[in-house]
């Protein structure tokens, strides 16, 4: 079983990595998780990084993640809990950064006016479909050598079984 | 076992993936990616394993080394490739700075990295170029948002984060999606008084910050020839916040001009072997190679533009906000820190005073060198404004000149987005370096000609 239940936080188009973590702490806040998840979506919604959950998802317009390469600005959501980011569309080092950490980063236009912050959604990774608001989303697989990656949770354990 | 893409640890993942319909008017990007890959065409949309010329980061090496160190592989696989700067952070402004220096010293020494330049030489982007270790046809995966600059040059760059680059050390070689492309037709001349910033700024305006996302930006058209290297390379630079993969152009004259002179300056000893190996290296797009989308601009039509806050592309005329509050100036970075931004900022501010604080932080020690030669520096100094260091300074809100609550910087950097110099209730406006003079002149925003 591979569907599983989410609580939404809701944001809008073109989410930067300066407004999820601040580059002020790029070179002093690096791996610590406790760190990382308090910064969270600092400078948008501090409610973001008090009140987030294990297995919440982000679902967000246009170009989440756009800006900086910084990786913390994938950590610090997964620290935090978060299980997915579901958008519009991604940044693409930012989808690349989720991928290599693990993090589920979704594109499925049509559900993003679907939900609001608070509400729930369901995610199939097997059959690739997202439900809410009691209708049925589908969004594309990866490629398989990038779902590969994700499958084994990031690029660094995806790398260490490799050898 | 070997395939055609090698050996290592990606191959099993490439040999996964399907290649896409042949192809046969490559674009310039999709010829340096097949060359790399190994193959003799590639197509959009196609996954690609290749192993890049240059592999970069800076002062976010120390914490690569850290997941590097949790992977099995102990030594870099190809340390004549990396390229290490101490430049976001430089001089260290906190003790934690000044550990992760010493920590990425200390690797590079280990693991014997050649290519690796001190706080002060400068800027990643600019000091990669001025010492010759990119040049055209060539390939760059950098820990660094910015790295589509290279395309100046006719090489490809494009961002990535840190545990690929981790990944990169370990095992030489990454997958990259081959992207699409968008060509981008540069028509007339731009006005006096209107830079390459300008026309960034209109095109990310009209396009959106994610005008080009994950495509491949290729600037076209006979303008091209009439645009110095130092607006070349703000150009490409900036097409990072349009979300371009990497942005590149033909080598043309002025880009042997630029690459003899460096190479040169850089590597007496066998600069003229390096400038003939590039030469060899060169590709150019095939006439009407066949592209994703296409958009013209005509030159002559871009006035001056600023990003006001908190978008890149939230973009308006400077005629439409000249008279807003400014409290502070930012000359440097990546984006427009290079000597002819200086001689831009120089020119305008001789003979006048500052009404408001200007800080001016060239983008290398070259650059820096080089305006002092010129005299740009007096003339900035008399006028009041401040020098810094080489490097990033304040543009991500870490060192040399960050902002207090409220404050309003207008800006010659890349990125107005909130909070990104430090402090969330300040307001970024982003121009040309012209603009940012003169705005500190006036005190208020203000175009060059109506001072």
């Amino acid at each position: 079983m591979t569907k599983t239940i989410h609580r939404v936080w809701k944001y809008g188009d073109n989410i930067n990595t300066d407004v999820i973590f601040p580059g002020k702490y790029t070179y002093t806040i690096n791996h610590d998780p406790a760190q990382l998840a308090r910064h969270a979506l600092e400078d948008l919604d501090p409610a973001f990084a008090a009140q987030a959950q294990t297995g919440d998802v982000i679902v967000a317009g246009r170009n989440f993640g756009n800006g900086s390469s910084r990786e913390q600005a994938v950590t610090c959501l997964v620290q935090a809990g978060l299980r997915a980011v579901i958008a519009h569309s991604f940044a693409r080092i930012y989808f690349r950064n989720a991928i290599n950490n693990g993090l589920l980063a979704i594109e499925c236009p049509p559900v993003v006016d679907c939900v609001e912050t608070g509400e729930t959604l369901a995610i199939d990774t097997t059959a690739h479909e997202i439900h809410a608001d009691g209708r049925v989303f589908a969004f594309a697989p990866l490629p398989v050598a990038v779902q590969a990656i994700l499958d084994a949770g990031g690029i660094v354990p995806w790398l260490s079984a490799q050898v | 076992m070997v395939s055609e893409f090698g050996s290592g640890e990606y191959a099993k993942l490439a040999r996964l993936c399907q290649p896409m319909a042949m192809r046969f008017m490559p674009t310039l990007t999709e010829q340096i990616l097949a060359r790399a890959a190994g193959k003799s065409q590639v197509a959009p949309g196609e996954i690609v394993v290749i192993e890049p010329d240059v592999i970069l980061s800076h002062d976010n090496s120390a914490a690569i080394a850290d997941i590097f160190a949790q992977l099995p592989h102990k030594r870099v696989k190809y340390p004549e490739r990396l390229a290490i700067t101490l430049d976001h952070a430089a001089p260290p402004p906190r003790p934690k700075h000044a550990r992760n220096h010493a920590k990425i010293r200390e690797f590079a020494r280990v693991q014997g990295i050649k290519q690796f330049y001190e706080v002060g030489r400068g800027i990643c982007h600019q000091v990669l170029c001025e010492e010759g270790i990119v040049g055209p046809g060539m390939t760059l995966l950098g820990a660094d948002s910015h790295s589509p600059h290279y395309g100046w040059l006719g090489a490809f760059g494009a961002g990535i984060g840190r545990s690929e680059v981790a990944a990169l050390w370990a095992t030489g070689q990454l997958w990259l999606r081959v992207p699409e492309t968008l060509r981008i037709n540069l028509a007339g001349s731009l006005r006096r008084g209107v830079t390459s910033k300008d026309l960034a700024l209109a095109l990310i305006g009209e396009l959106g910050a994610d005008g080009a996302a994950y495509m491949a930006v290729e600037f076209a058209g006979e303008s091209l020839a009439n645009m110095t290297a130092d607006s070349r390379a703000a150009l490409t630079n900036m097409m990072a916040e349009m979300g371009a993969k990497s942005a590149c152009m033909p080598p043309d004259d002025t880009t042997w001009r630029w690459l003899g002179d460096a190479l040169a300056r850089a590597r007496p000893q066998d600069g003229q072997q390096r400038l003939e190996l590039f030469a060899a290296n060169a590709l150019y797009p095939a006439a009407d190679a066949q592209v994703a989308r296409e958009h013209t601009i005509d030159l002559s039509e871009v006035e001056p533009l600023v990003a006001c806050p908190h978008a890149t592309d939230n973009v308006l005329p400077l005629s439409e906000v000249a008279g807003r509050r400014v409290d502070v100036g930012f000359i440097g970075t990546c984006t427009n820190g290079r000597l002819e931004d200086l001689a831009a900022a120089a020119a305008i501010v001789s003979g006048r005073k500052l009404r408001r604080r200007l800080l001016v932080i060239p983008a290398s020690s070259l650059a820096l060198r080089d305006a002092a030669e010129a005299g740009y520096l007096t003339t900035l100094l008399e006028a009041g404004a401040v020098i810094g260091t080489p490097g990033c300074g304040p543009c991500m809100g870490i060192s040399m000149g960050v902002l207090a609550p409220g404050e309003v910087c207008i800006s010659s950097a890349n990125r107005n987005f909130r909070g990104r110099m430090g402090e969330p209730s300040a307001e970024i406006y982003l121009a040309n370096p012209a603009v940012v003079a003169a705005s500190c002149v006036a005190g208020e925003l203000t175009h060059p000609a109506d001072l």
